[in-house]
């Protein structure tokens, strides 16, 4: 039998912490050949990322132990070699990128020291690396790669970044590449050039690549088989088709039920006045214009999802309706008053009606603060909602009401996961009784299936309560099964705005249609078909 | 760069003057000098001859203003005990001082960093907890206390090096050595915790996938980044040695500038005491200015 090119054989890792030994997989084996792709997919806490930390060697031995298994690459076992043959694998055999690569290149040096260090420390003459690297950052399509040679990471923009990652990472034409979670931090159309760029360069060099992803589209779009894991163990492996269209294990069926952007597309029903008015606001910052003119209504109940790119301003519009930027023109009516000309006690009277839920609950909840003083301190900004003796019953129904209990209440947010520290964060806007809440990719940190629970929660809002959404995404399936409008963004001003049948299924400009191309499909079948009509476009 | 060099010099500058302002009236409105500089028996005269010799019967603003004009043309007038040039005596000190500091604060660098740096590649191991036992007990003996006892030690019961004064590299020793324990305690703690942080950061975890060796990875990647913090420690403990080590200098017999400010302020010796503070102030002004430099140096990020 030929070896594989990879092999992990019952392999388990564990991790000795203050709280106990923690499994994080769990006998697991699977192989990859050259030439082939093999997804590793799973939600955080799924061990997805330990194997190959393990095949790297990047496991901090303690608290990490390896207790069990094989890593075989060409049939012989890493784990038994010695450390100096482990190093010089690292980089010459096997190479690795990564999710965030503005923290994972060294801040203090040049992309091309950084890129011939690659090369150097395995021995290559310095000035071999000097011509090596600039026809690497070439080769990666970065424009001026000579100028470029001599940048500093911050100087480059998140997908150029990635791509100097991936220069780095195939100096020496290694057999194997891991990429964890490499285009997670990238907008749409970046990651898709991204992963294109990767196929290519496993077409030219022939090596085996392993990603780990949680995003089944990225799993469609460019691997041949697929392991899926969770809480440690491998629960289902085969090839990217079958897994998806015959998935065997609960949990497996479970990733693939909660995959957005099947659902019916909401028909909105346009009837009654504007709540909210926009009209042409304008925002600089020195010399950069962050919203060029930007116009919309929003009426009671309803959901307006604004979609656009790193860049694009809609944050900071998110930003400027809430006051917590002032805009430099424009007016937004709320109501029929503009919320740009209210006094600071008008505008801490109107404060309750409109709240906002962020992307990282984890930065947005106090730490120091347990669930209850986080609800509950709205009321004591806002004493006329409700006397203090019946706080404590009020949490508790709003805690019911965002799926979490009264136990919950005296705990602090690290008790929590992440989706749940969402809940938190909307049971505390829900407090004040909004009638708008702003999310500002609200759901873009957390795992597959808690995403479509918090968007199945924000829906029941709306239908009971009638409350408007502004809701701020990249994610363009999360937005078809949420909104009722879409407003299309880019560099500050809307390309398109309509409902979300009229972006979704008959998009008119070129932008949208980009954007949409570029969005990854769970169903492998779709997908390459996007990626055909990409490649014929380009 | 330059404007950012340019800004840090015109603040460091506006504090330098509201330092001599200060410092003149102060030492100004503690006393008479004429009374306290000549003996308790003298004459009304002599006392009024000495403070028109002076100047110092002129009013205040008036004898700052001359003061203001004299330290720009570079004369900060006579040693009163001395009789030369103030700015002569102080440079003379200052020298002394500059060099006991310049060496100390290089050994400790070098020491902190590597002491440092190795006690954070393998945290929580017996070399880290050696080193932090060490730098503890360093950052906390009061330093007047060790150097009586390294002179009983080496001095007077070992007879190896000399009690004090200077003369050959022999008496250079124990100065250094005293100078040396505090701010290596507390440099070795603050290149540790740097280390440990970058150490465990993303981009260190990229040179062990590329294959880099253990040396580079502590010294390259990693020590660059940890550096800036404690440039700043480096920073501050330097500048408490420009000052002069005052109780050091003074057991040591060491002619510096902190034992020359104390034995003028002594005598009242104002001329001095007013060029000292000047000298030092101007060389932590600069020091601070190379200080930010160094950042900038380090960091391309500052630079932008």
């Amino acid at each position: 039998m030929a070896e594989h090119l990879l092999e992990v054989r019952n392999l388990s890792v564990e991790f000795h912490t203050a709280a106990g030994v923690v499994h994080a997989v769990r006998n697991i084996s699977y192989h990859l050949d050259r030439g082939e792709t093999l997804a590793i997919l799973g939600e955080s806490g799924s061990g997805k990322s330990v194997s190959s930390a393990a095949i790297m060697n990047l496991i901090d031995m303690p608290p990490g132990r390896i207790s069990a298994g094989q890593i075989l690459l060409d049939g012989k076992d890493l784990l038994t070699m010695p450390p100096q043959a482990r190093r010089e694998a690292n980089g010459r055999r096997i190479a690795m990128i990564f999710q965030d690569p503005l923290s994972h290149l060294n801040p203090v040096y040049t992309v091309g020291w950084q890129i011939r260090e690659a090369m150097t420390t395995h021995g290559m003459p310095a000035e071999q690396a000097r011509s090596e690297a600039l026809r690497l950052l070439t080769r990666v399509g970065i424009p001026d790669p000579k100028g470029a040679m001599g940048k500093y990471p911050h100087e480059f923009s998140g997908g150029q970044r990635q791509r100097v990652m991936i220069a780095m990472a195939l100096a020496l034409r290694p057999d194997l590449l891991i990429a964890d979670e490499p285009t997670t931090a990238l907008d749409v159309t970046v990651q898709a050039e991204v992963l294109a760029l990767l196929k290519e360069l496993q077409r030219e060099t022939g090596m085996g690549v392993l990603i780990i992803t949680h995003d089944l589209g990225v799993v469609a779009d460019i691997a041949d088989r697929v392991v899926v894991m969770e809480k440690g163990e491998l629960v289902e492996t085969g090839t990217v088709r079958d897994v998806y269209k015959n998935p065997t294990h609960p949990y497996t069926k479970k990733l693939i039920g909660a995959a957005p952007g099947k659902g019916e597309m909401h028909i909105a029903q346009i009837s009654g006045e504007p709540l909210l008015s926009v009209r042409d606001i304008r925002k600089r910052y020195g010399s950069f214009d962050a919203l060029k003119g930007v116009s919309f209504d929003l009426r009671a109940g309803e959901t307006m999802a604004i979609v656009g790119e790193s860049g694009s301003g809609k944050s900071t519009l998110a930003r400027v309706l809430l006051r917590l930027d002032e805009p430099d023109a424009g007016t937004a009516h709320w109501k029929g008053r503009d919320l740009f000309t209210l006094s600071p006690s008008e505008l801490y009277k109107l404060r309750r009606d409109l709240q906002m839920v962020f992307q990282d609950p984890t930065q947005s909840l106090n730490p120091r603060m347990t669930v209850f003083q986080l609800v509950s301190e709205a009321w004591a900004i806002h004493p006329d909602i409700l006397p203090k003796r019946q706080w404590r019953e009020r949490v508790a129904e709003l805690l019911a009401q965002v799926g979490l209990s009264v136990e919950h209440m005296s705990r602090y947010p690290h008790q929590f996961s992440g989706g749940q520290r969402q809940r938190i964060a909307i049971a505390r806007a829900l407090a004040l009784e909004p009638q708008l809440i702003v999310c500002d990719e609200a759901v873009s940190a957390l795992d597959v299936s808690v995403q479509a629970q918090v968007i199945a929660l924000l829906d029941k809002l709306r239908r009971d309560m009638g409350i408007s959404f502004i809701f701020i995404a990249h994610d363009l399936p999360v937005v078809r099964d949420f909104a009722d409008y879409v407003m299309v963004m880019q560099k500050g001003e809307v390309v398109e705005l309509g409902t979300v049948r009229e972006i979704f299924e008959a998009p008119r400009e070129a932008y949208t249609k980009a954007l949409l191309a570029a969005s990854l499909d769970p169903d492998p079948d779709v997908q390459a078909e996007h990626r055909a009509a990409r490649l014929k476009r380009a | 760069m330059l404007s950012f060099i340019r800004k840090r010099s015109v603040a460091s500058l506006i504090s330098l003057v509201g330092l001599l302002v200060l410092v003149f009236f102060l030492s100004r409105l503690t006393g008479d000098p004429a009374a306290l500089f000549l003996p308790v028996e003298a004459s009304a005269e002599m006392k009024q001859q000495f403070r028109e010799l002076h100047g110092l019967n002129d009013p205040l603003m008036v004898q700052f203003g001359r003061y203001v004009g004299d330290v720009v043309t570079g004369n900060l007038g006579e040693s009163l005990r001395k009789a030369r040039p103030a700015l002569g005596v102080v440079t003379e000190a200052f020298v002394w001082t500059l060099w006991l500091a310049v060496i100390t604060m290089s050994l400790v660098t070098a020491a902190a960093i590597v002491v440092g740096s190795l006690a954070a590649f393998r945290s929580g191991g017996f070399f880290d907890r050696l080193s932090s036992i060490i730098s503890l007990v360093g950052a906390s003996v009061p330093d007047f206390w060790l150097a009586i006892v390294a002179i009983v030690v080496f001095s007077v019961n070992l007879a190896w090096l000399p009690t004090s004064g200077t003369g050959s590299i022999l008496h250079w020793i124990l100065p250094i050595a005293v100078l040396f324990v505090r701010p290596f305690g507390i440099i070795v703690q603050v290149v540790r915790g740097s280390m440990i942080g970058a150490l465990s950061s993303a981009y260190v975890k990229t040179a062990r996938a590329k294959g880099v060796k253990a040396g580079p990875i502590i010294f390259i990647h990693a020590l660059r980044n940890a550096m800036l913090p404690v440039i700043t420690v480096i920073g501050d403990q330097a500048a408490s040695l420009l000052n002069g080590a005052v109780v050091i200098e003074t057991i040591f017999g060491f002619p510096g500038v902190g034992k020359l400010m104390i034995d003028s302020i002594l005598q009242r010796d104002f001329n001095v005491v007013l060029a000292a503070i000047l000298v030092t102030a101007l060389a932590i002004f600069l020091m601070n200015l190379l200080i930010d430099l160094a950042y900038a140096l380090l960091d391309p990020r500052i630079r932008h």
